[in-house]
């Protein structure tokens, strides 16, 4: 293969200037130098005979005239078995395996592969010598975990390819062949269980991109009802520090019906990582009641770990999230959080001396958050499946402040907004997704109509809160105050949610649509009080009674006889005029 | 072998540059010139044209200065016999001790491993009921004290570190006022403490690229002392200071400033050097306590934001005291629940309560009529702030709880808590009214 070479000729923070003869491609990973190490690099701009490439690694004790060995492929992930259940850095490095070569450090310059080179799989095959296939088409799979891994052809075919030859079902390795296919020019290429692909480039083997209509159920009430998410669509969460995103994402992970979770941890806390790292293995899936890891994969690029592979680990994870959607699987991407990866972008922005958009971010800092967006996305593959990856990225706004341009750029291409609000979040209403700023352009999981009602319900609430402040209550007509305490009750059993209840920290579909029509018709229902004390005493009594019902398993007797209660705690004072 | 230069091209701020071949990024450099030596950091390479950031400053430096390049990167001494010592930003001794020079640790190493990292599990206790009983301090929790200038921050640092259950105490002072470095040393000396602490201390007299130095030092240290098993405590006053000296240097080295001034790397910076917080499987493990100044009280300021990002929780210290809304533990909820039964329970009705009292007092400031229920607030938010929040207060966490139940039962009666029967039954103090009410301060 024909490989440049460079030399060093400027060192700035993680950049590098490297002066090259040869052929040189925008975003070519290369090497550079040092002593017995390779530190991994990217190249980020070109001028003449000169590359600018921003490094992976830390750079101390890089020197002018160092050699740096262009490869001439571009960032690359590998694809294939093995891959869920893992945890990688944002290069693709598998951490544990790490853990085990260097001890508690991440020593620079060290890269395993990806996918244990000694793992074997039981391959059976779906088609034989002489079927034709495109790229993307399944050639045979393999059992991992709970799923059928399909082994496909590799994506960047182009045209008609016929199977020359196809290994018959036994155990294999990784990098074994098991399938050649021959193109209509007569080129031959050979298939392993491993394909690669650069991660900046979406894979696009799939005949049509849909429409996302059909709500991803992530129990959690206020998402699913009012803020819904829909298969294949993307959202956002922006919110001030201690506002709760992680652990709405935590819970997400947890709790959304999906096939595969990429968890992209990226430029946060480790500590976060850690629980995740630590606790999933523990937890079951409530859809396969295997462990939660089985389904997942975690990129995980902490604040303190570089920042150029900060902002490849973002690409990593959704190249991983459509490598399984190309399986026909519903993936959903958690990306935490997407500032760090914008926070990123502006450093090597600034390194490269670019005229600064605002707040010192890369005036292509929209289409890039865009870009990366709309590699979400509900699709039909070749042979009729659908395929769906949902993303889901957090924001962190400069001051809780959403008028700023990372939480912008996200509000233009995303299909729903959970804002998080600190007013919430100090009043200790979880989650603290904020019900009158926060939207969606998805359908709900309940009744459309009733949510409508609910919403109008929660602007009046406050409109009548606000008139409070300044009138007082006695300034408050009691229907006013009715309807008042009627939005806090909504708020206080429906939005709320207690993360900590083993039963309400998750509300399936059904279970939602049956009380959102039960706490529905309280709403709706004419109340006569004798004064606002009796009023508010009556909805103290019966926010608790729907709190404790919140708590009881469905499908119980007692679930029924609760409802029971509630209903005749309301038909006490229903107004039948 | 090492080749020396004589001739500096350019003199901005505290940044020289000069033509040399064959240099290493982050390479040290030695440079004399009239005023005396300094060393000197590699900052940026461009072609033969090396940018050095000079320690002492490079006020008095002339254009034939002697340059001598070291061939290493910045180190620092590592050994026991650092312990009772005191240095400067720049690891030379500020105390009259011998320069120590073997053993030579890199500073700024590597980050761990996010794989071999432990969920934190034990309690850091420091005799402060604001933290045992609110927010717990939790071993390898990095957290900041948000506090306007002039509050008590240096004095509440010194307290928990004197009481805190650790083995090794580590100071980094930047840009510290000489009255607080000396505070800080008498404090130590006095309690007998000095003997496991090092103190690097950066004033505010300091050149200021010294200042920069100073996390990287004493996190390199707490580092080594963590590997060898011992739970090192890092108090870091005042990270503000930290990053206006980066923001000086960026802005010398002409980068494009993203928010206020401060470079687009505020974020990784900092948290670079509080992610250092960790507990090592096998081994001991590191808590970073820091100081925070808010300039203008405002938490939006770049400085307090990015690091309420970063850290688990934080503390704000405000009139003296630690304010109970506002302040968090992101980690209190691995600890608390195996401390005393009675933690959690204490700690969210007294918060409650608390909460009732303020608003009990905004509305006898406004001239509100105060119920006889309004009356039993004031005098439980009197009783609180005077034993509970006040920084004088000095007693373990059970002795804190049992001192709230002997509040709560001289102010209420058991069912106004709201606490569970069961509680109330184990440790309602019972005949509160024939015992003295608690003890004087």
């Amino acid at each position: 293969m024909n490989t440049t070479k460079g030399t060093i000729t400027g060192v700035n923070g993680n950049m590098i200037s490297v002066a090259f003869d040869g052929a040189v491609g925008q975003n070519e990973v290369a090497y550079a130098h040092l002593g017995e190490m390779r530190l991994m690099a990217e190249v980020v701009r070109i001028r003449g005979t000169q590359a600018d490439l921003q490094v992976f690694e830390d750079t101390t004790q890089l020197a002018i005239g160092n050699t740096v060995d262009f490869t001439g492929e571009m960032l690359s992930v590998e694809l294939g078995p093995g891959l869920l259940t893992q945890v990688f850095d944002g290069l693709q490095n598998p951490l544990p395996r790490l853990a085990e070569k260097c001890g508690f450090f991440l020593q620079r310059g060290t890269y395993l592969p990806a996918l244990p080179r000694d793992s074997r799989w039981a391959f059976s095959p779906v088609v034989k010598a002489g079927d034709t296939v495109f790229a993307g088409d399944t050639l045979g799979t393999v059992p991992e975990g709970i799923f059928q891994h399909r082994i496909m052809a590799p994506f960047n075919l182009s045209g008609k390819q016929t199977v020359t030859e196809i290994l018959p079902a036994g155990t294999c390795e990784l990098t074994q062949v098991v399938a050649r296919l021959q193109s209509e020019s007569g080129e031959s290429r050979e298939v392993t269980l491993i394909q690669r692909w650069p991660v900046k480039i979406p894979i696009r083997c799939y005949t049509e991109r849909l429409r996302p209509v059909d709500p991803l159920v992530t129990r959690i009430r206020i998402v699913d009802t009012f803020f819904p998410v829909a298969r294949g669509g993307c959202y956002c969460i922006p919110g001030p520090f201690g506002a709760g995103k992680t652990v709405l994402q935590q819970l997400t992970s947890r709790y959304a019906d999906v096939d595969v979770v990429v968890i992209a941890a990226c430029g946060e806390r480790a500590g976060e990582v850690v629980e995740t790292l630590r606790e999933f293995p523990e937890l079951s899936d409530p859809r396969t009641g295997k462990s939660l890891m089985d389904r997942t994969i975690i990129i995980c690029n902490t604040s303190s770990m570089p920042v150029a592979a900060r902002e490849a680990s973002v690409y990593t994870s959704v190249t991983l999230a459509e490598y399984y959607r190309q399986m026909g699987l519903n993936v959903l991407l958690l990306a935490d959080s997407t500032s760090r990866w914008a926070q990123a972008l502006r450093e090597m922005s600034g390194r490269l001396e670019e005229i600064p958009g605002e707040e010192a971010f890369p005036a292509y800092l929209e289409s890039v958050i865009a870009s990366f967006y709309e590699r979400g996305g509900i699709v039909t593959l070749r042979d009729g499946r659908s395929g769906s990856i949902t993303i889901g990225g957090t924001v962190s706004p400069a001051g809780g402040n959403f008028d700023e341009p990372v939480t912008q750029s996200t509000l233009k291409v995303v299909g729903a907004f959970h804002g998080l609000s600190r007013a919430r979040s100090d009043a200790r209403r979880y989650p603290a997704i904020d019900p009158l700023d926060s939207w969606s352009k998805y359908p709900s999981v309940v009744d459309e109509g009733r949510v409508a009602r609910a919403r109008a319900l929660l602007h009046r609430g406050n409109e009548i809160n606000q008139m409070m402040k300044v009138v007082g209550e006695e300034g408050t007509s009691l229907a006013d105050f009715t309807l008042y305490l009627k939005s806090e009750y909504l708020d206080a059993v429906y939005l709320q949610q207690d993360a900590y209840d083993p039963v309400d920290c998750a509300t399936d579909g059904p279970r939602q649509q049956h009380v959102f029509a039960t706490i529905g018709a309280f709403i709706d229902a004419a109340l006569r009080f004798e004064d606002k004390d009796a009023a508010r005493r009556f909805f103290q009594r019966l926010t608790q009674a729907t709190r404790d019902w919140n708590r009881i398993p469905p499908n119980t007797p007692a679930f029924t006889e609760h409802e029971k209660r509630l209903q005749d705690m309301l038909a006490e004072v229903t107004d039948h005029a | 072998m090492h080749k020396v230069y004589h001739r500096i091209d350019t003199i901005a701020g505290n940044v020289v540059t000069l033509k040399a071949p064959s240099v290493s990024y982050r390479e040290l450099a030695e440079i004399t010139s009239r005023r005396g030596t300094s060393l000197a950091q590699v900052i940026r390479l461009q072609g033969d044209t090396v940018a050095l950031q000079v320690f002492a400053g490079a006020r008095g430096v002339a254009t034939d200065a002697r340059v001598r390049f070291l061939g290493d990167p910045m180190r620092v001494p590592f050994s026991d016999a650092l312990l009772g010592r005191i240095f400067t930003g720049s690891a030379e001794p500020r105390d009259r001790g011998p320069a120590l020079k073997d053993n030579l640790i890199p500073i700024g190493g590597p980050s761990v491993n996010p794989a071999k990292r432990i969920i934190p599990r034990k309690m850091v206790r420091t005799g402060i009921p604001m933290i045992d009983i609110f927010n717990s301090l939790v071993e390898s929790q990095k957290l900041p004290i948000f506090a306007r200038a002039g509050e008590p921050y240096n004095q509440l640092l010194a307290r928990i570190a004197l009481q805190a259950e650790v083995d090794i105490i580590l100071l980094g002072g930047m840009g510290l006022k000489y009255d607080d470095y000396l505070f800080f040393r008498d404090t130590l000396e006095e309690n007998g403490a000095l003997s496991r602490s090092v103190l690097f201390i950066h004033t505010a007299a300091d050149p200021v690229v010294e200042c920069l130095l100073v996390p990287d030092i004493t996190l390199a240290v707490a580092e080594q002392f963590a590997l060898q098993g011992k739970r090192v405590l890092v108090l870091l006053t005042d990270m503000t200071n930290f990053a206006d000296s980066m923001k000086e240097i960026a802005i010398t080295m002409e980068q494009v400033p993203s928010n206020r001034g401060y470079p687009g790397d505020l974020y990784s910076q900092l948290a670079s050097r509080y992610e250092k917080a960790v507990d090592f499987e096998g081994a001991g493990s590191i808590t970073i306590l820091a100081v925070t100044t808010m300039p203008g009280d405002d938490v939006t300021h770049p400085v307090p934001d990015n690091t309420g990002y970063i850290t688990e929780g934080q503390f704000y210290l405000r009139n003296g005291r630690i304010e109970p809304f506002g302040s968090l533990s992101r980690l209190k909820q691995q600890v608390n629940g195996r401390t005393r039964e009675d933690h959690r329970t204490i700690m969210n009705t007294l918060i409650q309560l608390f909460a009732a009292y303020r608003e009990t007092l905004e509305k006898q400031s406004m001239g509100f009529r105060m119920s006889a229920w309004d009356q039993k607030l004031l005098q439980y938010g009197v009783r609180f702030e005077r034993e509970m929040m006040d920084l004088s207060v000095n007693i373990p966490l059970e002795g804190a709880l049992d001192r709230a139940w002997r509040i709560l039962a001289d102010c209420f009666d058991p069912v106004e808590t709201g606490i569970s029967s069961q509680l109330i039954e184990k440790f309602w103090p019972k005949a509160s009214a024939l015992e003295p009410a608690s003890p004087a301060l």
